[in-house]
């Protein structure tokens, strides 16, 4: 083993060493503050938990509301999935110091061809989704689809977007320089590629050029490939792109209520309970509570997991019915503002200690009473959502706090409430007239 | 025929027992547009002599716009009312024309003790169907346009999307889908309460786009299956000056109609 072979098999292990150590490090962290959130049972079995998985996050259902865009993101996400195969390869070459390790191991039997086999799926895949990462960045700028231009997506949002969309095409220009150049190498010392086509292709136009700058070229696609590997596991926590994991756990924690269910809240049914029949003694544990959600502390742990593997891919906004017609609301914006709360609390816990509390919260700072007042409960943006997140229960539990703890209600709604309270109707009328309807029967 | 409406606590002070409860609900009782319903759904029960009550005074509003709202409290009382009513009664089934009483005191009662076996009136009146109960005649609307939206609390809520269809189809009419349908369906703009106020600033009312949606298939009838529905669209067909050449209607007004009840 070359002197200059133990050098790389150092940095490689650093690089990768501190890559997963800085990565675990802000996972913990994500996992902690998704813990921040209050208990909640999803009551599902696991029969239904492991089909939703298989539904929603691996076969990308609701993905498939709108074609167009669900099969160009299936070529990125198949692409992801089947480079993880030559990913392997790359960390035992990079751990032992070999080249195309499994390549040479299987040399002369069946493995060998289906290692090829595999190789020229992932090339395929990864010209594919070079064409689709070139769509989706036109998408985001040339096109100007409307649900990635509204006015939450404004600075770092975008941004995000079009960093993990480059990050896409820096690895398969790596990938290809990589398996490119090794080819070319392979030309020129076996006549012959290794039998992958499109870099074979490749490798057959660049077999002139000397030895020692084809050795660099496949080194730096290497290296290059594994570095963007690394940087991309270091991104995607601070990244809208967490959904690539997340959508698992998140659609594996599918609510398997019918969607019109509101979660009920013992502590007022108690209290009503109580006052409706005095015998009635209201269990000890629910002294002192309060009414819905004013921060990320108030909703529960489900909550706070939508949050985060939330993609701003926008469908739920573009099928709101508040937010077609102008209103402020943008449920996605719902699930961004729960994500940086909670990003900003983790922040602060970090800079000043565990017990700071800053004098924000999530209702008020973030997300306005305008914003809550504007939906109609509709479902609709649960029902676009490709990952099973219910921006409208974070709308409800804060709608809960703004009425119940700050009194903050419209009084057209003032008026529904004591109409209710008084008529047992939202409008002013008398109990008593109820059946006046059966006078237009006969 | 005479038609008759049985009240729960008459019955039962004359010692009989209903099959079912026909849920009337606030809208229902009170608004002019969906007393209409309620008196064809009335028409339809009688005609097919079904065993209902109503429970006429003792019924309170479910509590949907305050639990929505995001006033537990309300919602709180007039449920527990409600349940204790209903339990006291022994009610075990339960009728509604209204999809926001049926999502509640379907998904939400039983948390608080009260099960019942709850049905929206287009799926009862699809069982009907179905059963032979009831035969539909074609005759009014024989090549008419129509077109369905969807309730929210109907579709989404409780994925209900084929039961006001089929009722639509036993009519011998053109039953026409918009793209926006199911439960890709645009909210009228009425739920969460959102009947009861102003709109938030916007650009549009939301049951405007609905109509215009709607619309796109020139309907002659826009058919629907819910009393916030029912008004948001009749609105929205008025502003749009079109109250004579498109109606809205609900599905037992369109049984009732096509039956001459």
């Amino acid at each position: 083993m070359s002197f200059l072979t133990i050098i790389q098999i150092i940095f490689f292990i650093a690089l990768v060493g501190t890559t997963f150590y800085l990565a675990f490090r802000k996972f913990k962290e994500i996992y902690d503050n998704v813990n921040m959130g209050k208990p909640e049972t999803i009551n599902s079995t696991m029969g239904f938990r492991i089909k939703s998985v298989l539904l929603i996050a691996f076969g990308q259902k609701k993905m498939f509301k709108i074609t167009f865009p669900a099969l160009l993101h299936l070529v990125i996400y198949a692409s992801f999935c089947i480079t993880q195969i030559e990913l392997i390869e790359i960390f035992i070459d990079g751990f032992f110091g070999t080249h195309r390790f499994i390549y040479h191991l299987s040399e002369g039997t069946f493995i060998n061809s289906f290692y090829i086999f595999v190789i020229n799926f992932i090339e395929i895949l990864s010209l594919l989704t070079l064409f689709v990462t070139i769509a989706f960045i036109l998408r985001r700028t040339i096109f100007k689809i409307n649900r990635f231009n509204k006015p939450e997506m404004k600075g770092w949002a975008t941004k995000d977007g079009l960093i993990i969309l480059a990050a896409e095409l820096t690895l398969i220009t790596f990938i290809f320089m990589m398996n490119g150049g090794d080819s070319a190498l392979h030309i020129q010392e076996h006549g012959k590629d290794y039998g992958f086509i499109l870099s074979g292709v490749l490798g057959s136009m660049l077999s002139d050029l000397p030895t020692g700058l084809l050795h660099f070229i496949e080194k730096l696609g290497w290296w290059g490939h594994i570095i963007t590997v690394m940087a991309f596991i270091l991104y995607l926590p601070y990244s809208k792109h967490l959904h690539i994991l997340l959508a698992f756990p998140n659609t594996f924690f599918t609510r398997p209520e019918a969607k019109g269910e509101m979660r009920n809240m013992p502590a007022i049914q108690h209290e009503v309970q109580s006052m409706m029949d005095p015998s009635f003694v209201v269990p000890e544990t629910e002294g002192e509570v309060q009414f819905g959600a004013k921060d990320v502390y108030d909703l529960s742990w489900k909550s706070l997991l939508d949050a985060y593997t939330c993609t701003e891919c926008g469908r739920c906004t573009a099928a709101c019915p508040a937010n077609q017609t102008g209103k402020k609301l943008s449920p996605r914006k719902i699930m961004m503002d729960t994500r940086d709360r909670m990003e900003e609390i983790a922040a602060c816990k970090k800079e000043h200690g565990p017990d700071f509390v800053d004098n924000k919260t999530l209702l008020g700072d973030y997300i306005t009473g305008e914003e809550l007042r504007a939906c109609t409960t509709c479902n609709a943006c649960v029902e676009e959502c490709p990952v099973s997140i219910s921006p409208l229960n974070i709308i409800l539990e804060l709608r809960r706090n703004l009425i119940m703890e700050q009194s903050d209600s419209p009084a057209e709604w003032n008026n529904v409430f004591a109409n209710m309270e008084n008529n047992q109707a939202p409008w002013q009328f008398s109990p008593s007239d109820r059946l006046n309807w059966t006078e237009e029967l006969n | 025929m005479q038609y008759k409406v049985p009240v729960l606590s008459e019955l039962v002070a004359e010692g009989k027992t209903p099959d079912v409860i026909f849920w009337v609900g606030c809208a229902g009782s009170f608004d002019q547009r969906a007393q209409r319903v309620t008196v064809a759904f009335t028409k339809i029960l009688n005609q097919l002599n079904i065993n209902f009550a109503v429970l006429g005074t003792e019924e309170a509003c479910t509590g949907d716009p305050a639990r929505r709202a995001g006033n537990e409290f309300v919602f709180q009382m007039l449920a527990q009312q409600n349940i204790a009513t209903l339990n006291g009664y022994g009610v075990k089934k339960i009728l509604t024309t209204c999809p926001h009483c049926f999502n509640i005191i379907k998904n939400e009662y039983p948390a608080l003790g009260g099960q019942y076996e709850v049905l929206h009136h287009s799926t009862y009146l699809q069982q009907l169907i179905n059963e032979g109960q009831l035969k539909v005649e074609g005759g009014p609307f024989k090549g008419k346009r129509i077109t369905y939206h969807d309730s929210c609390y109907l579709g989404r809520a409780n994925e209900i999307y084929e039961a006001p269809r089929s009722v639509i189809e036993a009519l011998d009419a053109d039953l026409v889908e918009i793209d926006r349908s199911k439960a890709n369906g645009l909210c009228c703009g009425a739920g969460g309460a959102q009947m009861f106020k102003e709109d938030e600033p916007g650009d549009k009312r939301i049951n405007i786009q609905r109509t215009e949606q709607l619309m796109e298939v020139y309907p002659d009838i826009i058919a629907v299956a819910c009393p916030f529905c029912n008004t948001m669209l009749t609105d929205g067909v008025k502003n749009e000056n079109k109250q004579d050449e498109i109606k809205v209607v609900d599905i037992a007004e369109l049984v009732a109609q096509a039956n001459k009840y």
